[in-house]
């Protein structure tokens, strides 16, 4: 092939239909809580280590919902479980709680 | 201060343009306060919108009662429905109307509750509606709530459906610069009675804000999250396109990841917008009433005179103002109910 100094990147665009929930819908058996965030960005603007680590519950739950997985991974490695984002919360969500059970189902897909 | 009781009978009629939930409201407060009333409505039974909705936030109130309270409260007032008003001017101290059919009426004060229209949601050609059999609008599913009956529905299996907020209105490119408040409730009220008909439905409901401003809307949207399991996705939906399977795609930004989103649905509702009825606005031009930017009727002022035409003896009750709620309207009806009522006392 010819090579005319460029390449196609993939495309960025989430196709609803074709994503894999599992993961988002095993945390909802634990979490109920999940489904009520709002978006309002309490938990990131208050993150300790979010701004070195890209850390964000908001986003989390958001690259959950949306079945980017390799985001939500990254993401949780940057959590040092501090439990300020559970305090800023306006919805009262346990966001300390439910990291902690994500990173369980993450451990729990890796013994697979 | 000794209290002066409002005689039996006092001097003077009113007429009401508008049987809708607003015109119904004031009327009765009128006949309590000694008025002769008559209601004028276009179409063939009084009601309005109400009387084509199923069920009512924030507590799912049935509509038929509501109507059925409001219309036993003005059986003594002159109710003519399917009539339209051929003109309007003023007489001595009052107004003289003539009807179509050629009726003239006098009276001493005219309420305007002529209400709002939906936005013809067509004019977002984007959308597709009338182009998809999948795309109706909030009236239409309203409508199929409470008979049943719609071809675009009936029989179906809904798996996966859509809701687009703001359509025809925040939009200044429709000509409809305003918010039209009570979409993004009714979407969510929408979207859960939906999600009872359907339970294994997913639901997305695309919105650019959510305003949920009144009693217990909230709590709707928090019930709508967490127990019906509804999607809200931030970001206004660009296009609509029908795919090869019969269902429709929708495109839009998930604008809170900064990333694009497509869905394939079995049915996009549109959440249209209020506009003034239109029919006002030939009557607005022979009582020198003035429409504000939005189209809709302007009052005296929007704090201490929102039934005020600023002309004498004219005043205005509900969504001719602008969009409302229906409590908000019942209230605004009442209130008119007053000013008249000291318009005709000269207090």
């Amino acid at each position: 092939m010819i090579d005319f100094g460029f390449n196609l990147a993939p495309s960025s665009a989430v196709n609803l239909d074709e994503i894999d929930l599992s993961r988002y819908r095993a945390l909802l058996r634990m979490e109920p809580d999940a489904r009520i965030c709002m978006g309002c960005g309490s938990c990131t603007a208050t993150c300790t280590a979010g701004p070195f680590s890209g850390m964000s519950v908001r986003k989390v739950l958001l690259a959950l919902e949306r079945g980017q997985h390799v985001e939500v991974n990254r993401m949780l490695e940057g959590c040092m479980l501090c439990g300020k984002c559970m305090m800023v919360c306006p919805r009262g969500i346990n966001t300390r709680h439910l990291i902690l059970s994500l990173c369980r189902i993450k451990q729990e897909e890796n013994y697979d | 201060m000794a209290r002066k009781k409002a005689s039996k009978k006092t001097e003077g009629r009113v007429v009401v343009i508008g049987a809708g939930v607003a015109g119904l409201t004031a009327a009765r407060e009128l006949l309590a306060l000694g008025y002769e009333v008559v209601l004028l409505e276009q179409a063939d039974r009084p009601g309005g919108h109400v009387a084509q909705w199923y069920k009512l936030f924030p507590d799912m109130s049935p509509t038929a009662p509501i109507l059925e309270d409001l219309l036993s409260g003005v059986r003594e007032a002159k109710l003519l429905c399917g009539v339209e008003i051929a003109s309007i001017g003023r007489l001595g101290d009052g107004f003289n109307l003539i009807l179509t059919s050629g009726t003239a009426i006098s009276c001493s004060a005219v309420l305007v509750a002529t209400g709002f229209r939906l936005f013809e949601a067509r004019r977002k050609e984007e959308y597709g509606y009338g182009v998809y059999d999948q795309v109706m609008t909030n009236q239409d599913l309203e409508r199929w709530f409470a008979t049943g009956q719609d071809p675009r529905i009936t029989g179906r299996d809904i798996r996966r459906a859509g809701f687009v907020h703001c359509v025809g209105s925040r939009d200044e490119k429709a000509g409809n610069t305003q918010c039209s408040k009570v979409c993004c409730i009714t979407a969510i009220k929408q979207a859960i009675e939906l999600k009872e008909r359907f339970p294994q439905a997913e639901i997305w409901c695309f919105y650019m804000d959510l305003r949920l401003f009144g009693k217990k809307y909230e709590d709707f949207y928090i019930h709508a999250q967490r127990d019906c399991g509804i999607h809200f996705i931030r970001g206004r939906v660009s296009e609509v396109s029908e795919a090869i399977d019969g269902r429709v795609i929708v495109k839009a930004e998930d604008t809170l990841s900064g990333r694009p989103v497509k869905v394939s649905l079995d049915m996009l509702v549109l959440m249209s917008g209020m506009v003034c009825n239109p029919g006002i606005h030939a009557l607005a031009g022979s009582l020198s009433l003035s429409v504000d930017a939005d189209g809709f009727l302007r009052s005296r002022d929007n704090i201490l005179h929102l039934n005020d035409s600023g002309q004498p003896g004219v005043f205005y009750a509900g969504a001719v103002t602008g969009p409302k709620t229906v409590p908000e309207t019942l209230a605004e009806a009442r209130s008119a109910a007053l000013a008249i009522h000291r318009y005709l006392r000269g207090l």
